[in-house]
């Protein structure tokens, strides 16, 4: 596990001395996912999560575009607002934005995320208001019965697609990376530790956090993620980012390393053919997000190796916060509006 | 020489240039003396879309009418009694408004052959007998006010530019505008640039004295102010008078204001102004576009804030699927429509009643949203607050429909006392509302408004989820049920139909009228110049003007029943007259003219005439 790398992120946040568990979590609402589907997991670990922050419940909103993801307010016995097609990080930015005392979390779909709403979503990284944002990539459009997405692998046959699909996925770690996002991981629906882990991370980052979560849709591109759940290949293909760690993976003979690369870039290498000094120590804070681009392209083009855990994590000055100062400040400068002045400035004359 | 002064009752000056000219800016003060001076006045700022077109060219012409009056007047005026033409595109492209004896005081320096060239005047109209029925002042504005800034430590093209200032000098000497206000304007313009602040001012001053000693002008003209109703005025744009009702509503209403907001022509200076004025507590964000925007205002609307969002067309046909949620969600929403000329792009500075019906009807599903209109720019203030008190009362998002005219166009305004202002507070829930005691159903509506409650996050034990999907009626929880839907579909039709909103008056002088004009929103200067007209004339026609079109006054169809005919002119095809015909099947006689302009008072008295004596 990594350390609470800055731990601001829920610092306005009432706290409550209450005990709270796994079914503080739960609402009455009958759960309705298909069977299987990975969503079940995540909601689990999040109810189980929850508690560990020890914050109010009644300040805690979860916010959600459409998409069978979506749906996961619902099933929160929290505030939430389950929104339109795309739009949750525009109604969350302005929730959070005028309520500094909330933890936001914005639920969302590939799809959702990354077609429709893509607009938002770089523009919501980019401004950095204290938000979580978790993207359930499945790979696939579940709600509308298994259209490709934009994180489809090429050639992808779905219903729309007969002949396979033609457009290049998004990566959506590389795609916040650009986006000058200050925190970036991915973790798996089937890896409860991991994902409590990258969870905590995120809540505790004051900002926007992007959480890419592995998420298998049974019904329309079961197995999407099975290389990396499957215990014969999951070692072998999984690299475990740590903060602070050698970048190591796989098993034995086949245990490999990542490097800077000569040519830019990293590269995997077999670690017995490199020196320990090489292998490249992951450092989640390094301001410059080029080595955590270049640790994103690793799984492309065909999960040969998939880096999860947390790409990126720097402090910049959230949004909210520096709009707070800009009132306070002006506030301050010409002390607090009063309406009669407002309505009587600039030049009058009066009427007898 | 002493010079002879002439008393009038009311002048209409346009000044025209190039838009690299500064005549928004000259007109604009010119406005502002004239208010200091306490006449009445409307302004009507007509601009090209393009910051800069081409030098010289007609599409370049950027023009700014002053109506003022020494009485109450309702429109900035059809037919201008003084051009300002600054070069040879201004003339031609306002010559046409120009009534026979109007003065033309034009700039000669700029009357070159190029420019002559440029729109097609093959000869010069200044020395040829084209403008005999004109009474014209061939002034070469440039060199004189080159001239008078001789000495100057500034360019000769930063002298040259300052000849808009001269014009403005030599127009207060010539109707007796006080000066200070200007002088201390400059000087806080250019305070960073002290030489051309002093230059601007001299300019200014060079104009007055020109007037003071020329012999191209015998007489000045004297405007008493006008006697308006006692109280404190000041001039205000409807843009300005939007943003400050927006201001006024979150105090009134104890909720901070949260407005959400893409820049678009003519509704971004209602976003500029509330950015000035953070010390309110107003949080202004710059959303990456118009969905964002709307859906940013919605978002902090769930966290208990006066959420609002402004545009124009393009951008409420954006926002129409977050519109839509607000309607389903049952949250209040401020949605600002500054009409502009459409389709499409159409003519972003031009003005238009064209968005009624999107309005009204642009959202998928049964979507009811109220819809209120400002007659005036200083009204725009007003139904602000009243679209606020709508959006909070009944938990639902408003449409305020403004437009480019009220936007830009000024009026004085008699400034409110605080005290005048309605109580618009709400109180938020924080306690179970079931029958058991514990359970809250954030659907249960209240009898009388069918509001339903207002339960904002951070409120212990009220925890709820609201979206898009149906709900069942009272408990908000998903609902797929077929009678549920029907219910819910009339529930918030019902709400909004029952809305209290105030009757609407006529204006029927003796009673005897047969014919009644009706308008909404900025047509009410017109229609109302138009019905004094053809009252003076010994026409008899009744006013009335609707504020409210959704849900339209209790006693609308009585009021147009009660006529033989009803006139409805409309900047549009005639999308009101529709939902008229439609609601109370009256045969709306419609008057539609969509050239991006204001109707002319004279205009449409022609046409009242018309109806009147068709019986
Ligand atoms: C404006 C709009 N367009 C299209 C849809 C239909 N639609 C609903 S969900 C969805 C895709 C969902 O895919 P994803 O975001 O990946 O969510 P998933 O169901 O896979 O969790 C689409 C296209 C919609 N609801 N609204
Ligand atoms: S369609 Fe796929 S993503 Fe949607 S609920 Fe079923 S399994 Fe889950
Ligand atoms: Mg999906």
């Amino acid at each position: 596990m990594t350390e609470s790398l800055n731990g601001k992120g829920l610092a306005l946040v009432p706290k409550t001395d209450a005990k709270q568990s796994l079914k503080d979590f739960k609402s009455d609402q009958e759960v309705r996912w298909c069977p299987g589907c990975g969503d079940y997991a995540i909601l689990a670990a999040v109810q189980s999560f929850l508690p560990e922050l020890g914050l109010r419940r009644e300040n805690i909103v979860f916010v959600s575009g459409i998409g069978c993801s979506s749906r996961f307010p619902y099933y929160m016995n929290t505030y939430g607002f389950h929104s339109i097609h795309g739009r949750a990080p525009a109604i969350a930015t302005g929730l959070a934005a005028s309520r500094p005392d909330l933890s936001v979390w914005v639920i969302t779909g590939d799809g959702d995320a990354l077609s429709i709403g893509g607009n938002h979503l770089i523009h919501a990284l980019r401004r950095n208001v204290n938000l979580n944002i978790l993207l359930f990539n499945n790979r696939i459009y579940g709600l509308t019965k298994g259209q490709y997405s934009p994180t489809s692998e090429i050639g992808k046959i779905t219903k729309s697609t007969p002949m396979g699909s033609l457009d290049k996925p998004f990566n959506p770690i590389s795609l916040a990376l650009g986006a000058e996002a200050g925190f970036v991981a991915r973790t798996i629906d089937s890896d409860r530790k991991h994902l409590h882990s990258v969870l905590r991370e995120a809540a505790a980052h004051r900002g926007t956090s992007l959480v890419e979560i592995y998420q298998n849709c049974n019904i329309f591109n079961d197995g999407a993620f099975d290389a990396l759940k499957e215990p014969e290949t999951r070692d072998e293909i999984t690299i475990r980012l740590e903060h602070g760690q050698p970048i190591v993976f796989g098993t034995g003979e086949n245990e490999k390393a990542v490097r800077l690369s000569p040519q830019g870039g990293v590269e995997v290498v077999r670690r017995a053919e490199v020196a320990e000094s090489e292998i490249l120590v992951h450092d989640a804070h390094r301001p410059d997000p080029s080595v955590a681009f270049a640790l994103s392209r690793l799984d492309d083009p065909a999960f040969e190796h998939v880096p999860i855990g947390i790409f990126r994590s720097v402090d910049r000055p959230a949004y909210d916060t520096l709009m707070s100062e800009q009132l306070e400040q002006a506030a301050a400068d010409k002390g607090k509006g009063q309406l009669a002045d407002l309505l009587l400035g600039g030049d009058t004359w009066r009427i007898a | 020489m002493t010079k002879q002064v002439q008393q009038l009752d009311r002048v209409i000056i346009r000044f025209a240039g190039d838009s690299g000219d500064g005549m928004q800016l000259t007109g604009d003060r010119f406005t502002a003396e004239t208010a200091k001076f306490g006449n009445d006045l409307s302004t009507l700022p007509n601009f090209p879309a393009e910051i800069r077109a081409p030098a010289g060219t007609l599409p370049g012409v950027s023009s700014f009418q002053l109506h003022f009056a020494d009485h109450d007047i309702l429109t900035p005026g059809d037919a201008p009694n003084v051009l300002v033409a600054m070069n040879p595109a201004a003339l031609k492209a306002n010559l046409g408004d120009l009534p026979r004896g109007a003065d033309i005081i034009a700039n000669t320096d700029e009357f070159t052959k190029r420019n002559l060239q440029k729109v097609g005047y093959a000869t010069n109209p200044l020395e040829d007998d084209s403008l005999a029925e004109w009474r014209v002042h061939s002034l070469p504005l440039t060199s004189l006010t080159v001239k008078a800034l001789e000495g100057f430590a500034i360019s000769k093209k930063d002298a040259e530019r300052a000849k808009n200032m001269f014009a403005l000098g030599l127009l207060s000497w010539l109707y007796h505008r006080p000066t200070e206000a200007t002088i201390k304007f400059l000087e806080a313009k250019f305070a960073k640039k002290p030489d051309i602040a002093k230059a601007n001012v001299a300019a200014f001053q060079a104009g007055w004295n020109y007037g003071e000693t020329t012999e191209s002008f015998s007489v000045s003209y004297e405007i008493k102010p006008a006697t308006l109703a006692p109280g404190v005025y000041r001039n205000i744009s409807g843009n300005q008078a939007l943003a400050y009702g927006l201001i006024a509503a979150s105090v009134q209403s104890g909720l901070p204001l949260f407005l959400g907001s893409y820049p678009i022509t003519p509704a971004s200076d209602i976003l500029h102004e509330l950015s000035k004025h953070k010390r309110f507590g107003i949080r202004t964000f710059q959303a990456e576009d118009e969905i964002a925007g709307v859906g940013a205002a919605l978002g902090a609307a769930f966290g208990g804030a006066l959420g609002v969002t402004t545009t124009s067309g393009p951008g409420v046909a954006l926002k129409a699927e977050t519109v839509g949620l607000a309607v389903a969600t049952e949250l209040p929403l401020i949605v600002v429509d500054v009409q502009r000329a459409g389709p499409s792009t159409g003519m972003p500075t031009k003005t238009e009643q064209t968005d009624l019906l999107m309005a009204m009807f642009g959202r998928n599903g049964e979507s009811p949203v109220p819809v209120v209109a400002p007659a005036t720019p200083s009204d725009c203030f007003d139904a602000a607050v009243e679209a606020a008190r709508i959006a909070l009362a009944y938990r639902t998002p408003v449409m305020l429909l403004s437009d480019g005219y009220l936007a830009n166009g000024s009026e004085p305004w008699r400034v409110p006392e605080v005290s005048e202002l309605p109580d618009i507070s709400v109180e938020f829930t924080t306690e179970p509302n079931g029958e058991d005691g514990t359970t809250y159903l954030p659907f249960k509506r209240d009898p009388e408004t069918l509001a339903r409650p207002w339960a904002v996050p951070g409120t212990p034990g009220l925890e709820h989820r609201i979206g898009g999907i149906e709900k069942a009626d009272g408990s908000g929880n998903i609902s797929y049920d077929p009678n549920n839907h029907d219910r819910m579909v009339r529930l918030r039709q019902a709400k909004i139909d029952g809305i209290d909103v105030p009757p609407l008056e006529v204006d029927d002088e003796d009673g005897d009228a047969r014919v009644l004009v009706l308008g909404w929103g900025s047509t009410y200067g017109p229609i109302a110049a138009a019905v004094r007209r053809v009252r003076k004339d010994g026409g008899k026609v009744a006013q009335a003007h609707l504020r409210h079109l959704n849900p339209l006054p209790a006693n609308t169809g009585d009021v147009l029943r009660s006529y033989d005919r009803v006139l409805l002119p409309e900047i549009n095809l005639g999308q009101l007259a529709l939902l008229l015909r439609a609601r109370f099947l009256v045969d709306v006689i419609s008057y539609n003219r969509v050239r991006g302009l204001p109707f002319k008072a004279e205009e449409l008295a022609g046409v009242i005439q018309d109806v009147i004596n068709s019986d």
